[in-house]
């Protein structure tokens, strides 16, 4: 019974609830038993089991009284960025040992208002800074994945390793995750998922910690197109605590879902094809087209983004100048790690070098080089110009296309320390889906095919600024064509 | 652009991020590493491009002039390391004297 | 330092230059970018919100009256009104700034050049020029003389919003340096953006000071942080100056530092924590967006300023004909100001300035008490003006009426009925007051007929406490040289 509950996907879960064909507490009591049969897999930082039952039985209170929400009685896993009211919320970090919010972010508020239940906190990459989910200071992520014959553990992706490989493992329906520079995106990618990063403000980034503030949106991660439609939904959303959050409504993402691509202008650009490309990911992403032009669409091929090459160097000054500043508050003074020292400067530099990983500390100490005097002109300010014309190069691009259909990653899972020592080689794993994050698009990664040693690899459709409906829609396409129906050799409950 | 170690502890002290001296070299390397890696951009033709400011296209929204938070000492002191917790001197943060 | 600033060192001249930027904390209820409250003396930590204390996760927002109180400011300035401006971050550690950085503006301030005019003791005036006013966030508060090894943090002071207005090194001296912070205080009141209050840390001063020899280019500047008072700013700055003066005529350079002024002992000490150079590593805070004005609303904002004291000065002195002296008295402070345009209302202008710059100012300086507390209302006021124009009062009696006024606060035509001050005016009563005190005085009015002139100012006095002050001057006179005549 657990397996068979745990393999239904959100739309369906939601309407067998709506149909009694079980119980919300049921449900969630499938999952928490998911969850910790994928404590192996170190997915979760914190779980919360009691409360996920007593919001899955307000859920069958609502239910039973015919006033369903529209996630009533989803389980959902909540990437440890997103500050939960009273609950653990660490960042994968040391150096927030025992922070509990006194508030809840305005995601996750949003979440629970409309039914959804919560099952524990995703481990990631400390402060989200990462594609590999191994820098959590909580011990690695792994991926559900492996290549067949094979007992090496391989990374999931990050930073939202945990929230991806929850969903892939099916221990939660369905998780939230953010993306700064991919890292929705590239878990999905690594672990055979869907994973969406809305356009820029598109959710408000109010109570999920910073790492970079022009660059991080929440988003979804699903095991389908519709799934992460209706999330959407649900995430999506004006906030007034945000400044940075778009005034504009909320349509219904799955009314997007027409099935209907005809006439829409799909481009494949040029530039991605650089860089030594990997000929399993290019033919996937070529055969995909013809899927996408069998639907109707009509493919542009080579249409230019000429700035690519560029994007990532400009992501790594600007991501790290931000997260300098944004991880100052760390200081062991009103929350967190405090490691004491004689002097208050000693005190700070001590906490924060014993409560940051290597990774974060690289990052800062980047981020604060490249904004200090003499350096800021030559990087930070040379970043936002060149920003400025990644941007750009899509605006033109969609003046002749609808959206586009690029990779999602330049490889599938890779094995838990195999990329660990060069940062610059890490840093790669995020070429093609930076652009998106620079330009604030929405972008969406849905699984496509397997790679030869048997992993997932998705690809990714970016859209017009606030063209969510677009996205998804085509990625329903994709996936419908792609008819991607494997699964990790590790499920919660069995295959 | 190559970092030295004295480049390192400077920007390490403005991070407020202790260094031990055996850290200095390697991290000088990688540091470097990178940055030399980002310089790349200097390939790019910039002029007459105005940096981007956000990729929010509107202008900054206001909110009124009402007082709509604060009056929360419990949740502002609770997850804090060192408070002074008791007597007349109560509902402070503590921190190492510092000497002006 | 000469009233004109220059120092008289042992080689020569010395010519003291001045840059201000003063703090001033906006009238608002709430935050800058939070929604906390503004109190002053608030117990520790109780008007901080999580954004004040950036806790993880949080965002500001920007309060749309603190904008407007900037923008007025920059309008009372004369000042130009930036339509887009930006938010920096400032970045640097230090307890009571918990995000580890300040949102400040720094290359594109919401308010450009201005101007302040000084008037000086002389009577001419003097123009500050004003570099530029921007928005910022005030840190919260460390507290080192609490505890012997520990400083505490209270963030209640955290956020609130500042203007920091900078002026040109214009200004040349204690004096002018005085005159102007008055000045500006001043005109921030009349606007009702900062209520100057130095006390309470509502206006706060840090002075750029250098010296040179007159005519030569400017020499390096020490930075005094934080002064509360003008009288504290003036005597900092007349320390520092000869101090610079001192050692460079004593073979030294001045060094660019941050300098405190220590009241107690009088002098300024460089500030150890200070002496590194900061590098703040400024750039746009990506929390926010630009800030962008909509021109119309900047003039809606103009057209409905209040008049400010240059401007009011002027009309004292040109359509009510007061002396510059007095206009200037009456404009210092709005409520003042505001008092005395009820009074003079259908008056005399110069009897109204005459009796508040005078006998109310008087009055309400040995009580130590404001306007805003005064006993005697306008409209009393104006009343006595009346009842002395009318002539039910002599004007000598209406000063022990005012100070009976100022006792109880009762009404002047109430005192003066209750104490039968009523001015006496009926000729027959004078005329037999006259006649009784001449007849008593047979010898002195023999020796005035004979020529004594003077002693007419005793028969006046005499004919006075006859009728205990109340009979009217005039007619006394007239009556009285009639009767010694003969």
């Amino acid at each position: 019974m657990t397996g068979s509950l745990t393999s239904l996907t959100l739309a369906e879960t939601r309407d067998s609830l709506a149909r009694k064909a079980f119980s919300a507490r049921e449900l969630t009591e499938s999952y928490i038993a998911a969850v910790e049969a994928t404590r192996p897999l170190n997915a979760f930082i914190t779980e919360t089991p009691e409360r996920a039952l007593a919001m899955a039985e307000a859920s069958d209170q609502r239910l039973a009284r015919g006033e369903a929400r529209p996630l009533d009685g989803i389980p959902i896993a909540v990437k440890d960025l997103y500050c939960t009211k009273g609950v653990l919320t660490t960042a994968a970090s040391h150096i927030l040992d025992g922070f509990r919010p006194p508030y809840e972010s305005t995601v996750t508020e949003k979440l629970w208002q409309a039914g959804a239940v919560m099952l524990g906190k995703a481990n990631l990459d400390e402060f989200a800074m990462g594609s590999s989910s191994t820098t959590s200071y909580y011990g690695p992520v792994e991926n559900p994945w492996r290549r067949p014959g094979d007992n090496c553990p391989l990374v999931p992706g990050g930073s939202s390793g945990g929230s991806a490989v929850a969903v892939a493992a099916r221990a939660a329906l369905a998780a939230t995750g953010t993306d700064t520079g991919g890292s929705i995106r590239q878990p999905a990618s690594f672990c055979g998922i869907v994973g969406l990063k809305p356009t820029y403000g598109r959710c408000s980034r109010w109570g999920v910690v910073a790492y970079a503030s022009s660059l991080d949106q929440p988003g979804p991660m699903t095991r389908t197109v519709r799934d992460a439609a209706i999330m959407l939904r649900g995430m999506a959303g004006h906030d007034p605590k945000d400044s940075t959050s778009a005034p504009v409504p909320v349509p219904d993402y799955e009314e997007a879902l027409t099935g209907d691509i005809r006439g829409l202008r799909i481009g494949i650009p040029l530039e991605y094809r650089a860089h030594g490309m990997n000929m399993e990911i290019e033919n996937l992403w070529y055969r995909a087209a013809g899927w996408l032009a069998e639907a109707g669409a009509e493919i542009i091929y080579d249409i230019s983004l000429p700035h690519t090459k560029y994007a990532l160097p400009t992501y790594y000054i600007i991501a790290p100048a931000e997260a300098s500043s944004n991880l100052a508050r760390y200081d062991g003074v009103r929350f967190g790690l405090r490691v004491e020292g004689s002097t208050l400067d000693e005190m700070y530099e001590l906490t924060r070098a014993a409560g940051f990983g290597a990774e974060v500390r690289r990052r800062v100490l980047i981020g604060t080089y490249v904004l200090s005097a003499g350096y800021y002109d030559a990087y930070y300010l040379k970043a936002q110009r060149v920003r400025a014309l990644i941007a750009l190069d899509f605006n033109q691009a969609f003046e002749q296309v609808d959206c586009i259909l690029a990779p999602t990653a330049p490889s599938a899972a890779f094995a838990i320390g195999e990329k660990s020592d060069d940062p610059v080689e890490m840093y790669l794993n995020d070429v093609f889906t930076v652009p998106a994050n620079l330009a604030g698009l929405p972008a969406i990664s849905v699984p496509a095919g397997l790679s030869a040693d048997g992993l997932p690899l998705g690809l990714q459709i970016i859209g017009r600024a606030f063209d969510e409906e677009g996205v998804l829609r085509v990625a329903e396409a994709l996936e419908h064509a792609a008819q991607f129906r494997h699964l990790p050799g590790f499920i919660a409950g069995g295959r | 652009m190559a970092l030295d170690k004295a480049a390192v502890a400077h920007i390490a002290f403005l991070a407020r991020i202790r260094l031990s001296e055996t850290e200095l070299e390697p991290l000088a390397d990688e540091l470097s590493q990178i940055l030399t890696w980002v310089e790349q951009l200097n390939e790019v033709d910039t002029t007459e491009v105005a940096p981007m400011a956000s990729v929010a296209a509107s202008s900054l929204p206001t909110r009124e002039d009402r007082v709509t938070d604060g009056d929360c000492r419990e949740a502002i002191l609770g997850d804090a390391p060192r408070t002074v917790p008791s007597g007349t001197d109560r509902g402070f943060f503590t921190v190492p004297k510092v000497v002006e | 330092m000469s009233a004109s600033g220059l120092i008289e060192g042992r080689t020569g001249k010395w010519e003291t230059v001045i840059g201000l930027e003063v703090h001033a904390q906006v009238v608002s209820k709430a935050k800058l970018f939070s929604g906390a409250a503004t109190d002053f003396g608030a117990e520790p930590n109780t008007q901080v919100s999580p954004v004040d204390a950036a806790f993880p996760g949080m965002l500001p927002v920007i309060n749309r009256v603190c904008v407007e109180q900037a923008v007025k400011t920059g309008l009372g300035l004369e000042a130009e009104i930036n339509l887009k401006s930006v938010f920096d971050r400032k970045n640097y550690f230090y307890p009571d700034l918990p995000a580890g950085y300040q949102i400040s503006q720094y290359l594109q301030p919401v308010v450009g050049h201005g101007r302040v005019a000084l008037d000086m003791p002389d009577g001419s005036t003097r123009e500050i020029g004003i570099t530029r006013l921007h928005l910022e966030q005030d840190a919260g508060k460390s507290l080192h003389d609490q505890h012997p090894s520990l400083t505490y943090v209270d963030l209640n002071r955290a956020g609130i919003a500042l203007m920091e207005i900078v002026s040109e090194p214009d200004l040349r001296s204690a004096e002018e340096v005085g005159i102007y912070l008055r000045k500006l205080r001043s005109i921030l009141r009349y606007l009702g953006t900062c209520d100057g209050n130095m006390d309470e840390g509502s206006m706060r001063c840090d002075a750029n000071v250098s010296v040179r020899r007159p005519g030569e280019h400017y020499g390096t500047r020490c930075e005094i942080k934080n002064v509360n008072s003008v009288r504290y700013v003036m005597q900092a700055i007349e320390y520092e100056a000869r101090r610079q003066v001192e050692l460079i005529e004593e073979g030294g350079k001045v060094t660019q530092q941050t300098r405190l002024f220590d009241v107690a002992h009088g002098i300024t000490r460089s500030m150890r924590s200070k002496e590194e150079a900061h590098d703040y590593r400024y750039f746009p805070d990506p929390d926010l967006l630009p800030l962008v004005l909509d021109p119309d609303w900047v003039e809606g904002l103009r057209a409905q300023l209040p008049e400010l004291p240059d401007a009011k000065k002027a009309r004292f002195v040109s359509d009510l004909r007061l002396s510059p002296t007095d206009a200037e008295v009456l404009v210092a402070e709005q409520a003042s100001a505001l008092f005395f345009e009820r009074v003079a209302e259908g008056r005399d202008p110069k009897a109204a300035a005459n009796w508040v710059t005078g006998d109310l100012f008087g009055a309400l300086n040995r009580l130590r008490i404001g306007i805003e507390q005064s006993p005697v209302s306008a409209e009393q006021l104006g009343e006595l003006i009346d009842l002395i124009a009318d002539g039910t009062i002599s004007g000598r009696l209406a000063k022990d009426v005012f100070a009976e006024m100022v006792a109880t606060g009762a009404d002047p035509a109430a005192i003066v009925e209750n104490k039968g001050l009523r001015q006496v005016t009926d000729e027959d009563a004078i005329a037999i007051a006259i006649d009784v005190v001449l007849a008593a005085q047979v010898e002195k009015v023999a020796e005035y007929r004979a020529g004594r002139d003077k002693l007419y100012g005793f028969f006046v006095g005499q004919v006075m406490r006859a009728t205990q002050g109340k009979a009217n001057p005039a007619l006394v006179n007239d009556l009285l040289r009639k009767k010694l005549a003969g």
